[in-house]
């Protein structure tokens, strides 16, 4: 199939001619998936040759049955997949939202005025570089097993992010840009919203980024320290019981929340950053 | 020495709509040095005049187009421009800096338009200007482009699109062209000179090149550093348009000549390094 032979006449070379070009311009369409496919094959049998117990490491085929079982539960199963993704999504979007809104509009204001971000900046680092997931104890002691708590620790997760990244956006807007404006005669709101806003974008996406992957980190640790819905207690419960297949299937369940969160964030990006270069992206992440 | 006079008696041929007198402009550092940037600026540019200033680094040029401009308080003196004084940017001048300054989430119109939008100007006449502006500086194609698609002499002639949309009657360009190649700034220099014919405009263009200077200047302005100061006014009595051919012609070579010596010291213009200032 593959092998071309040169002195072919052209009308022969175009069927194999096709995926020897895939695999010399594009060779990863190919091999990404075959990498995937021998990786699930060698833990599947690796599993089954060595003699693992299932409790310790489940076979892919395992893991894929439990996710199977889960989801083919009822929507509003206690059992099933679906109230618990349901409920952990819901957590990971509110806090997501509210937190980085929050952070977002606090780093705006404080960063308007030069006195404010200079006493606040040591402060707000110090608080940016505690891990905050330690006071999700306090945080359910204080807003109970429900919904609330949880969305209040991804609150604290994704608030500090774009706290800081947005302060630095600010800060890191081109002089000479301003400088233009004020030669434009531009008024402050002008300023703000044709120059400062936009240049600041680059940064605040990378708080947004950042925010992305601490929400679905914040949704699971809040339940795994008090809730009685989510994935996290899922986990718990599973883990409790030996049944280690059922903890990956539900482990990939957030993987997908997680990676699905990312994308979106990157086609938004995509959308209104086209015009910066990725190394701009790269800062805190 | 008479250069001080030599700077204010010189010739007008049109009313005057740039006056800068006895102009002091001193900064304070963070370390509380005291910096005289500019001292005892005195000079008139006349209306539809082109005037060039050249001086080396730190002469305190770009210092004196910021306050032209309103950007920065004069410390002492008067800078008064079309018989008001200036106190803030003012919207009857158009500014071109030495980077393009484009703002790269707007396409080549949009930036264009950025003046207009800014002042609050009526749109759909400010969009007829700005197309009749990009295809006087042959940027008609690339309108719906953004800067980043755009090689920088092409966005230098945006950002003098952009200066001129609102139709100011001064121009005043810092070092516009010191980021471009030889090549491209001499086709900027030629195309410089059509835009203004063209749009009657009163420019004063910074420059840190003599050639740049004599080639496009009804006159010469000559500074010289520490403190910024006006040595010598020299007239271009050379025919327009003028062509690049011009650059071989023996009062080119005596006027850059002449400009040379004003600013490396006389006698010393053989011995200095070349590249120091064209």
């Amino acid at each position: 199939m593959t092998s071309i032979d040169d002195t072919l006449p052209p009308g022969e070379t175009a069927q194999p001619g096709r995926f020897t070009l895939l695999m010399r311009t594009r060779p990863e369409i190919v091999l990404a998936p075959l990498l995937l496919v021998v990786v699930v094959l060698a833990w599947e049998y690796g599993v089954l040759w060595l003699d693992v117990p299932t409790y310790i490491l489940p076979p892919p085929s395992r893991i894929a049955f439990a996710m199977w079982q889960g989801l083919d539960a009822g929507i509003f199963d206690r059992g099933g997949y679906w109230l618990h993704a349901g409920v952990t999504i819901a957590e990971v979007l509110l806090g997501f939202f509210i937190g980085s809104g929050v952070g977002l509009i606090l780093g705006t204001v404080i960063s308007q005025f030069r006195i404010l971000e200079a006493t606040l900046r040591v402060y707000l680092v110090a608080i940016q570089s505690l891990p905050k997931v330690a006071l999700a104890p306090i945080i359910v002691m204080w807003f109970g097993f429900g919904l609330t708590s949880k969305v209040v620790i991804i609150c604290l997760l994704t608030f500090f992010p774009l706290l800081i990244t947005s302060m630095a956006g600010f800060k890191a807007v081109d002089a000479e840009r301003l400088e233009l404006m004020r030669a434009l005669g531009a008024r402050p709101w002008q300023i703000f919203w044709k120059v400062r806003f936009p240049s600041a974008l680059p940064y605040i996406f990378a708080g947004l980024d950042m925010a992305a992957v601490l929400a679905v980190v914040g949704a699971v640790v809040g339940e795994f320290v008090g809730a009685q819905r989510g994935l996290g207690t899922l986990i718990l419960s599973m883990n409790a019981q030996m049944d280690t297949a059922g903890t990956f299937s539900v482990f990939i369940i957030l993987a997908i929340v997680g990676v699905v969160m990312y994308q979106a964030m990157r086609i938004i990006e995509r959308r209104f950053l086209f015009w910066s270069g990725d190394h701009m992206r790269a800062i805190g992440s | 020495m008479n250069m001080e006079g030599a700077a204010r008696t010189a010739t007008l041929r049109t009313a005057p709509v740039i006056e800068v007198s006895r102009l002091e402009k001193l900064f304070v550092t963070v370390r509380n040095e005291r910096i005289h940037a500019l001292h005892d600026i005195s000079l008139a540019v006349g209306e539809r005049e082109f005037v060039t200033i050249v001086g080396p680094s730190g002469c305190g040029k770009s210092t004196l187009l910021k306050l032209i401009a309103g950007l920065l308080p004069a410390s002492a003196g008067r800078i008064a421009v079309g018989g008001s004084v200036v106190a803030a940017p003012r919207t009857d001048i158009g500014i071109v800096f030495q980077n393009p300054i484009l703002l790269p989430w707007r396409t080549v119109m949009e930036n264009v338009l950025l003046p207009a939008e800014v002042q609050g100007r009526p749109m759909a006449a400010a969009r007829a200007r700005a197309r009749e502006l990009l295809a006087m500086v042959g940027l008609s194609e690339f309108e719906n482009k953004y800067p980043m698609e755009l090689s920088g002499g092409m966005q230098q002639r945006a950002a003098i699109s952009r200066a001129l949309v609102c139709d100011p009657g001064i121009l005043l360009m810092d070092e516009p062209f010191g980021a471009l190649d030889a090549m491209t700034r001499e086709q900027m220099n030629l195309d410089l000179q059509r835009i203004w014919r063209d749009s009657g405009k009163t420019v004063v263009l910074i420059t840190h090149s003599i050639p740049e200077a004599v080639f496009l200047g009804d006159r010469v302005i000559v500074m010289s550093p520490r403190p910024g100061r006006i040595v010598r006014v020299i007239d271009v009595p050379m025919p327009r348009p003028r062509s690049l051919d011009l650059m071989g012609e023996p009062l080119f070579g005596r006027l850059t000549g002449d400009i040379r010596k004003l600013l490396y010291g006389q006698g010393s213009a053989d011995s200095a390094p070349g590249g120091g200032i064209s």
